[in-house]
């Protein structure tokens, strides 16, 4: 850990933040906790990461720390830069992933400079992931709990705001952090995990994509591989990738969703064994080391939050894109989501699925 | 990160005296009578009772049943302004409520809420750059229409003082009832009713050293509200519920003791604040003061600054160790105009950016100088946000 110096802290009112500030502390940083107000679906449905119980269980914890706390106001940015890509994305037919974005331009974006405007060098949050600085760069890691790890959702992040980054929880197990919360008695150890998209107030997708009259594809043919149409699909935002349960055609062997044309609005499925590929490009890259890998590159790819890494040749076309060679083939590739590339523990970057 | 906060938010609060608590101790568990009880411990407590009431109208020249003891300000207001409201409607026929655009909200809000649901008109008297009712606007507001005037004293957010001698002898020679906020005023300007030709006068205790959650109500004509609280006759039938005994206590006394101090605390009050207006307005770039230079509140100094976000303001303040304020006393993150600098012509540029520092019986030089070597150091780190992503 750096010596002790000025810190802001990301609340939400959860555990692991928490935890998080109380580690601060504990280390001798002067720590002052932020917390971010974030777009809400209505007036009556909150957001599940700033409701006014979890601002008041940040605030009791941030009592409890003797820390000052401060509540920011993002919500015209968050439905901007967040939750419109997010309606958008599944308007053009794609997966998006809003955390990214989130990540990227409200909480590395937006909030950290605040916290630098009011004085803090350094912004903590309580991601599961680690740091290593080499010179004057800095190295993305996974964090030591596997199963935790966040540093997919983190992969967007530079240099410049990762010289200003903490990650107080990277070298601890969830059960550890569970435990500290207790030790610390902060009022949040018995809470939850969170895991659903904050903004979508307990509704599934589809059901907050029509409260807000998102302009979704309609109905269309469901065809197979070969172009034989086999039913009707319900609109394609209602499919992702993989996905077997709600085709709706009946058939002795069962068919999954391997490609949505959105050109044609075409729903394309065909039996387990036509699925999955090998091969596919990956735009918008962030390089977490500044610099894009120059030639070929062995690296394992992550194509989804929690899937498992693949070892896979990368084939850098410019330093926004390039294609991606998996050493064996994954069902569930998805235009929109996120394929990161990690060599050992670290982190490399990573860049949004195209095609 | 300051160890030791300096504390300029005293029109927000300020904290008991500590002479005030010893006197609302004994009501609390010695003397716990209820004032309303025909035995000797409810006489005690009634007699505290009363002669705090005494007390808080020799202060103000005004008669004790002219006192009522309420909840805090923003409830004396609502007393005030409901119940004068609807006994002028009931006994005239008189629908038009006239106050400004720069009310402290329990007067604002009260108004809308009877304009919208009660069948009142509501009318804002136009008030100059500096947040103060132009006189010469007055007249045509007081109509045979009009059911009653409300006006602040001192205002909240700003500090600027309007001519409220003026504006009751106004309203006295049309017949028409004036009420002013004095929340702000009480520990700083004259409270002779008399002088003021105020009907109606709002009061708070804990806006000079006393406790939170009582405030008074000074009504000058017998009956002249209609009661929203009913119930038993306590208040001489102004307000129903038993008395809050020990706060009323607390009440009386901090109030004697803050006009007692006002000669003496005064002067020095008002020198540590032009350090403060001075120091600003030369060392910042792109700031104004707001309201008025001369005819402000002693301890009072507040500004608008350009381009700079008021909410993170005070939190860098705060971080650097002073409890400032933006006008009111809300922290909901949400960064909105103030609609008080909106009514004084601020552009948009300017609304987010207010700050008030407000000193009081613990404020020294050295707090001063402290702040104003801190605040252009911290507007400058707020400008020069910029966005780390592209």
């Amino acid at each position: 850990m750096i010596k002790p110096t000025r810190v802001a802290i990301a609340m939400s009112g959860g555990v692991d933040s928490s935890v998080a500030a109380a580690l601060l502390k504990a280390a001798g940083h002067e720590v002052f906790g932020l917390m971010l107000r974030l777009w809400n679906p209505s007036p009556t449905i909150q957001n599940r990461c700033c409701s006014p119980a979890d601002l008041a269980l940040a605030q009791q914890v941030a009592t409890t720390l003797d820390i000052p706390f401060y509540t920011l106001d993002a919500k015209g940015l968050f439905k901007a830069t967040v939750v419109d890509p997010f309606i958008e994305g599944y308007t053009n037919g794609v997966t998006p992933n809003p955390c990214l974005n989130c990540n990227r331009k409200v909480r590395w974006g937006f909030l950290l400079d605040r916290a630098l405007a009011m004085g803090a060098s350094h912004m903590a949050t309580g991601h599961y992931a680690r740091l290593e600085t080499q010179g004057n760069r800095f190295y993305l890691l996974r964090a030591k709990d596997r199963m935790k790890d966040q540093s997919y959702i983190l992969s967007v992040l530079h240099q410049e705001q990762l010289a200003h980054a903490l990650f107080p929880l990277g070298e601890l197990q969830k059960s550890e952090v569970r435990q500290l919360a207790s030790e610390y008695e902060l009022p949040v150890a018995d809470r939850g995990e969170s895991q659903d998209l904050c903004f979508l107030g307990g509704m599934d997708y589809r059901t907050f994509l029509e409260t807000q009259q998102a302009n979704l594809p309609p109905p269309g043919p469901i065809i197979d591989s070969v172009g034989n149409r086999l039913g009707t699909h319900q609109g394609l935002a209602s499919y992702t990738i993989g996905q077997r349960k709600g085709i709706r055609i009946s058939a002795q062997e069962p068919y999954y969703v391997m490609q949505k044309d959105h050109l044609n609005n075409h729903l394309i499925v065909g039996r387990r064994a036509e699925l999955g590929r090998k091969e596919f490009w990956v735009e918008e890259c962030n390089w977490i080391a500044g610099i894009p890998p120059q030639a070929e590159t062995q690296a394992t790819a992550k194509v989804r939050y929690k899937s498992a890494e693949i070892m896979s040749t990368l084939f850098p076309e410019t330093n926004q894109r390039l294609r991606v060679q998996l050493h064996q083939s994954l069902p569930d590739i998805t235009p929109g989501q996120a394929a990161v590339f990690y060599q050992e523990e670290y982190c490399l970057g990573g860049g949004i699925i195209s095609t | 990160m300051a160890n030791e906060t300096i504390y300029f938010d005293y029109a927000a609060t300020t904290p008991l005296d500590a002479d005030v608590l010893q006197a609302m101790l004994p009501y609390f568990n010695e003397s716990y009578g209820n004032p309303s009880s025909v035995h000797r411990a409810g006489q005690r407590a009634d007699a505290a009772v009363e002669q705090s009431r005494l007390t808080v109208s020799n202060l103000l020249n005004a008669q004790p049943n002219e006192i009522t003891f309420t909840s805090g300000a923003t409830e004396s207001n609502n007393l005030a302004i409901r119940g004068l409201a609807h006994r002028r409607k009931v006994e005239t026929g008189a629908n038009r409520l006239v106050t400004t655009p720069v009310e402290h909200p329990s007067v604002l809000e009260t108004c809308r809420q009877l304009e919208a649901q009660d069948g009142f008109t509501l009318d804002l008297i136009p008030v100059d750059a500096d947040g103060r009712v132009q006189l010469d606007q007055l007249g045509k507001y007081l109509t045979e229409d009009t059911a009653m005037v409300s006006v602040v004293y001192a205002n909240n957010e700003i500090g600027s003082i309007n001519p409220i001698q003026a504006i009751g002898a106004a309203c006295r020679a049309q017949g028409i009832p004036f009420h002013t906020d004095a929340a702000q005023a009480a520990n700083h300007l004259n409270l002779n009713v008399e002088e003021l030709n105020v009907d109606l006068m709002t009061l708070g205790a804990h806006k000079f050293y006393g406790p939170k959650g009582i405030g008074a109500l000074y009504h000058h004509l017998p009956g002249i509200m209609i009661i929203g609280q009913t119930g038993g006759r306590q208040e001489y039938g102004t307000r129903a519920g038993t008395q809050n005994v020990p706060s009323i206590v607390g009440f009386a006394r901090s109030f004697q003791l803050a006009r007692d101090s006002l000669p003496e605390m005064t002067p020095r009050i008002a020198a540590l604040r032009d350090g403060i207006i001075d120091s600003t307005l030369d060392n910042v770039a792109d700031v104004r003061l707001t309201g008025h230079r001369e005819h402000r509140l002693a301890n009072h100094a507040s500004f608008a600054f350009k381009h700079v976000d008021g909410n993170q303001l005070l939190a860098a303040l705060d971080i650097e160790g002073f409890a400032c304020s933006s006008g009111s006393a809300c922290k909901t993150g949400n960064p909105e105009p103030s609609p008080i600098l909106v009514a004084l012509g601020f552009t948009p540029e300017w609304t987010l950016g207010g700050l008030r520092v407000t000193l009081g019986r613990g404020s020294t030089s050295e707090h001063v100088d402290q702040f104003n070597q801190t605040l252009p150091g911290v507007i400058d780190r707020l400008r020069s946000v910029h966005s780390l992503v592209a």
